[in-house]
């Protein structure tokens, strides 16, 4: 009873449809589908219309006296001007995040898929199980791992890694340790569901045909599980891109990433304008770099 | 020895990055048994069952953590309900626009909370319900965000399914209604529990969603958001671990019925 953990390698196929049985047609389809269909058209989709409108909002009015449509495409130049740099930091730390996710990610759905044998099951209970000890409760003990009296420090400098007054707390490192660790089940859940598929056979062949297992590796599993890597790596960039919550538990002020200032401007600035277009560019940027990167991951895969 | 180790690398290699994963949960149970020496140190300074014998010392904790499992059981009875019956329209009926339809419940998952709270909130604002803010914006987010996790679920438990049992109960003259009620949804049924408990702990540790569209209402995270400065009381360690046992225990549980169920099927 994984089933809470098939969930995230079935959005591994994205939109793709299930291959389903026979399909009836008729009215009930259409009643089955429809109380989602409303309730997300009206919580989602008509939200984000309603996120764009603000920010196009006149930026010169308050929550409290309202504002103008005034179609202030400023806004937007106005937003890049004074954010760019949390926003680059953002971007750039999940990428960072999402890279390590995928090397620790693939040897653990690796190593489940093909060496577990009969503890499979057990060891994808214990990838989700962190999962459900609160998130913030979990950036909190990392806090705690890292900080100054901390044996992970303590450790490091008793190596020379550190110096006798670095830190870890409060530095880009603890925050993109911190996004990486908190995604990790993201990464390895649509990694394992690629890799299971994989008819190890083909493995074996290449290696009767005297490849080398390095090469039998790169040539016959690495594509074959590309799809997982694909989403995994879309799953882990895309919420750690908007978290903010290791910035803060785990970095200092000069870790700002775009998170924090768009519910700051919303929560205690007022000024929604500012906020929902810095949303709308987070969300522009991100459809930006997938459609770029499911494109050169496709053609990768043909080649 | 080095033979014995090359066999076995890639599996003790993985089982050091589970074991850095379960590093930060170490410290959570071991900080439940913490009796800190003040408030806003947060160090281990000696071993006490006074968190575990007084969970709500801080009543301001527990009436966040009240608040989080209202939210938690509502939203993901109503999102367990909604996605199920889309489920089961995705994968067993056709209609005009299944696959927007598909879209539709792929795109809230592909976008950041960040984006999904704060369209809530500027749809509330414009809707003129900013003072309304509160219990109900909260569940209305959250069955929106845990509803496509269980349209998944489900389509992928009823896509997997062999149809050649509902066969032999049509061909043994069940009427469609005694098909689906004895055969059909007993088989989805883990689907639809291991949904619930995914919508269900999404919902309980919602933070980004949820400080956009709480008003002034406080559900556990950002109880734990707003505490930390001053310094966590240790009994949030203790619903911590309170958390990862209990739905290791569902988890494992289910697991090991359906096992004893199949092995009755054989």
């Amino acid at each position: 009873m994984t089933q809470a953990a098939q969930a995230v390698p079935e959005t591994a196929t994205l939109a793709a449809e299930p291959s389903g049985s026979r399909r009836r047609r008729g009215r009930t389809g259409y009643l089955l589908m429809l109380p989602a269909t409303l309730w997300l058209l009206l919580f989602f989709v008509v939200p984000f219309y309603s996120l764009v409108a603000t920010s196009l909002f006149d930026a010169s009015g308050s929550d409290f006296r309202g504002y103008e449509m005034t179609y202030a495409w400023g806004n937007y130049v106005d937003v890049v001007e004074a954010y760019w740099q949390p926003f680059l930091r953002s971007l750039w730390y999940a990428a960072l995040a999402t890279g390590i996710c995928l090397v620790l990610g693939y040897v653990l759905a690796y190593a489940i898929a093909f060496k577990a044998g009969r503890w499979k099951w057990l060891l994808l209970v214990l990838v989700i199980a962190p999962f459900f000890t609160s998130f913030l409760v979990r950036t909190l003990s990392w806090q705690l791992i890292l900080s100054d009296e901390g044996f992970v420090v303590d450790a490091l400098q008793f190596l020379r890694v550190l110096g006798p007054d670095d830190r870890l707390l409060a530095t880009p490192v603890a925050v993109v340790a911190g996004l990486a660790y908190n995604f990790l089940p993201f990464m390895v859940l649509p990694l394992f569901a690629s890799l299971d598929k994989i008819d190890p056979r083909l493995v074996e062949a290449s290696s009767d045909l005297y490849a080398h297992p390095f090469v039998g590796f790169w040539k016959v599993t690495w594509p074959l599980s590309l799809p997982g890597v694909v989403s995994g790596t879309l799953l882990t960039f895309i919420p750690a891109a908007g978290d903010y919550i290791n910035a803060e538990f785990l970095g200092s002020t000069n870790q700002r990433v775009i998170g924090n200032v768009i519910q700051g401007q919303f929560i205690d600035a007022n000024n929604s304008p500012v906020a929902a277009a810095l949303s709308v560019l987070l969300m522009v940027l991100i459809v930006a770099m997938v459609l770029v990167y499911v494109r050169r991951a496709g053609t990768e895969e043909l080649l | 020895m080095t033979a014995w180790l090359r066999e076995r690398m890639v599996l003790l290699l993985g089982l050091g990055v589970l074991a850095y994963t379960f590093v930060p949960i170490a410290v959570v149970v071991l900080m439940s048994f913490n009796e800190p020496a003040a408030r806003n140190v947060y160090s281990f300074d000696g071993f006490t069952l006074h968190n575990w014998a007084n969970i709500c010392e801080d009543a301001a904790m527990c009436e966040a953590l009240g608040l989080s499992l209202r939210i938690g059981f509502l939203a993901t009875l109503v999102a367990t309900v909604l996605g199920t019956l889309a489920g089961f329209a995705l994968v067993r009926h056709d209609f005009a626009g299944r696959s927007s339809a598909n879209l539709l419940i792929f795109l809230p998952m592909a976008a950041p909370e960040i984006v999904l709270g704060s369209s809530l909130l500027t749809l509330f604002v414009a809707a003129g319900a900013s003072g309304l803010l509160g219990f109900w914006t909260i569940l209305i987010a959250h069955i929106m965000f845990c509803l496509s996790f269980v349209v998944v679920t489900v389509r992928s438990r009823l896509a997997g399914l062999d149809d050649t049992l509902e066969q032999a109960a049509a061909d043994l003259y069940a009427t469609p209604a005694q098909t689906f009620w004895r055969v059909t949804f007993p088989l989805v049924l883990p689907g639809i529990l291991g949904a619930a408990l995914l919508s269900f702990s999404l919902s309980f540790d919602d933070f980004i969603i949820t400080n956009l569209n709480s008003g002034n209402e406080t559900t556990f995270p950002m109880y734990v958001w707003g505490a930390y400065r001053v310094g966590v009381p240790m009994q949030v360690n203790v619903i911590g671990t309170i958390m990862l046992l209990f739905s290791l225990a569902v988890v494992v549980t289910g697991e090991l019925v359906s096992r004893r169920r199949r092995r009755a099927l054989v």
